[in-house]
């Protein structure tokens, strides 16, 4: 358990007090599929109203470390805690937004079923007792993500906007602790981008939940964004935004040159697409 | 032609059809139906959720040959179906868990099955009418012993159904999300197959082992056209499945007619209606995409 002094320490945590656990609390983490890890010596705490955007190229293990948050796949080596209790499966203490997927306009479920099976899904039975606290909650989660009107269509019918904005109120519904997003934006197009992430960055300070947001893609989000974890090739760099985002930091990250250019309130990231089809061919050496 | 025409003429004589229903066997046939209808309609809106149709099927063919099987020993039918389908649905369960080979899983199993099937039948010296009631089914043969399996069969599944509901339509309408919450995915789909299995061992007595999906899928994907609510759809397809069953059994009685091709006929209309009205609902449904 001991104190890391990196260059990591949150400039954005200073708003948020220390009387509380910190929502995630990673130490020592270290997570391998046989021999090469996909990180390790990852010591990382998020705070209460904390936006931290995890990055990094596919396979640099960023879905595996929610996986992990979620108790679903051990850590290798050191310890994931989740409000002051270890992480496991099927917590309360963490709400889960997926990427949008289309579904079947015939799939009997409404959005309010939705925000429902969030709230209760993972208990056993029927669900017959507590019904009217259930709905008041459900209205209430509906209500916040102005996803009422729809909230009894079938939810094959609704746009990809509104089908995430149904899974920022399933994901919320239990006030959670930890909102983990794993490419929620993906499949959407640029205004309904900055409506969800906006949503997801407004309700979690609101309720005070720290939020992991996984993507590949920072514009979005950043003017959201309170630290980034990048995570390349088994190394990783936490900070801000303007820490990370630099040419200096990414081109030490990748091993490689890469530039990092601000146009227009915009980062575009130039040389990584290269560096990782050369991994691949230098792993296949 | 003339002996359709004479059964179709019976079809609405009411006389014949009351005389019918006073007896012991038709009445203890009712019940099973009965029991095979609540079960069928309430798992048939998840069978359709999951997209198991086919896997109904495939086991549906193991029933027959486990039902077979016991023919050819001498043994219970209901018994041997049941032990069939509750193989045919662990295997299924088992080997099947990657959605991308499920489909030729179940194929392979399938038709294995039959085959065995068949062969067990071909074995048997018995007469026939009894093999062919297997695969097309018959009421005449279900007495008081298997009333008592097929009911307590069915309180079975229902039980266990309700026990494990929530996390099974979690699972079955969200499976990312529901993953995310710790639902067990890997215990809940082979469950869900043997409930299944154990409910298309009881269609086997009545609509028999070719015709179940008649009683386990299509109410299911009926209700899906009118309703997304998956309780109402749940309620829906109880009803669908009780009113094909049910009302197929009581039609087929004065004709003297198989009582599988009333069931299958009035469990397809039903779907048929439900689609009308389902298609004028999507359309009703579906805004101008500006309106998100």
């Amino acid at each position: 358990m001991e104190p890391t002094t990196e260059t990591s320490d949150p400039p954005a945590s200073a708003a948020a007090p220390d009387r509380h656990d910190p929502a995630v609390q990673l130490r020592g983490a270290r997570l391998a599929y046989g021999p090469r890890p996909l990180w390790e010596g990852l010591d990382l705490d998020v705070h209460p109203g904390e936006f931290l955007a995890v990055l990094g190229p596919n396979g640099s293990g960023k879905t595996s470390l929610l996986r992990v948050l979620l108790g679903l796949q051990p850590l290798s080596s050191g310890t994931a805690r989740i409000a002051g209790g270890p992480a496991r499966r099927g917590s309360d203490r963490i709400g889960y937004i997926p990427q949008q997927r289309s579904v079947d306009p015939t799939l009997t479920v409404r959005g309010s079923d939705l925000v429902g099976l969030g709230l209760d899904g993972h208990h056993w039975g029927v669900g017959l007792r507590h019904r009217r606290a259930r709905r008041q909650k459900v209205a209430r989660a509906l209500e916040a993500v102005e996803a009422t009107e729809y909230a009894r269509m079938p939810l094959g019918l609704l746009s990809g906007g509104e089908q995430q904005r149904l899974r920022v109120a399933q994901a919320l519904v239990s006030e959670p602790d930890v909102l983990l997003c794993d490419e929620p934006l993906l499949s959407l197009d640029l205004a309904h981008q900055r409506n969800v992430s906006r949503l997801i960055s407004r309700q979690a300070q609101q309720t005070g939940a720290a939020v992991l947001f996984v993507t590949h893609e920072i514009n979005p989000v950043l003017p959201l964004v309170d630290r980034i974890l990048y995570l390349v090739d088994g190394r990783f760099r936490i900070g801000t935004p303007d820490e990370v985002m630099t040419s200096a930091a990414l081109s030490e990250l990748y091993r490689a040159d890469v530039e990092v250019a601000r146009i227009g309130g915009r980062l575009v990231v130039t040389g990584t697409d290269e560096i990782d089809h050369h991994h691949v061919e230098a792993d296949a050496s | 032609m003339n002996t359709l025409g004479e059964a179709l003429g019976k079809l609405f004589d009411f006389e014949v059809t009351a005389d019918l229903l006073t007896y012991p066997f038709v009445q203890q046939a009712l019940l099973a139906a009965a029991a095979l209808g609540l079960v069928s309609g309430a798992l048939a809106p998840l069978v359709v959720a999951r997209k198991m149709s086919f896997a109904v099927h495939g086991t549906a063919e193991l029933a027959f040959t486990g039902a077979a099987a016991a023919l050819l020993l001498g043994a219970s039918v209901g018994v041997g179906a049941l032990g069939g389908a509750v193989v045919a649905a662990l295997l299924l369960g088992l080997l099947g868990q990657r959605g991308s080979e499920r489909d030729s899983v179940i194929g392979a199993i399938l038709s294995f099955g039959l085959g065995v099937g068949v062969l067990l039948l071909w074995m048997n010296p018995q007469r026939t009418a009894n093999k062919f009631s297997l695969l097309v089914g018959q009421i005449v043969g279900v007495d008081s012993a298997d009333v008592a399996l097929l009911t307590g069969c069915a309180v079975a599944v229902l039980v266990v159904l309700a026990l494990v509901y929530r996390p099974l339509l979690f699972a079955s309408v969200d499976p990312d999300v529901a993953a995310a919450r710790g639902v067990p995915a890997r215990v809940l789909t082979p469950l869900f197959a043997v409930l299944v299995g154990v409910a298309t061992a009881l269609g086997v007595y009545t609509v028999g082992a070719l015709l179940v999906l008649a009683l386990m899928v299509t109410p299911g994907a009926a209700a899906a056209r009118v309703t997304a609510s998956p309780l109402v759809a749940t309620v829906l397809g109880v009803v669908f499945a009780e009113a094909a069953v049910l009302g197929g059994i009581v039609l087929s009685l004065a004709p003297g007619a198989p009582v599988s091709a009333f069931v299958t006929i009035l469990s397809f209309v039903i779907y048929l209606v439900c689609r009308g009205i389902g298609n004028v609902r999507l359309k009703r449904a579906t805004r101008p995409p500006a309106a998100a």
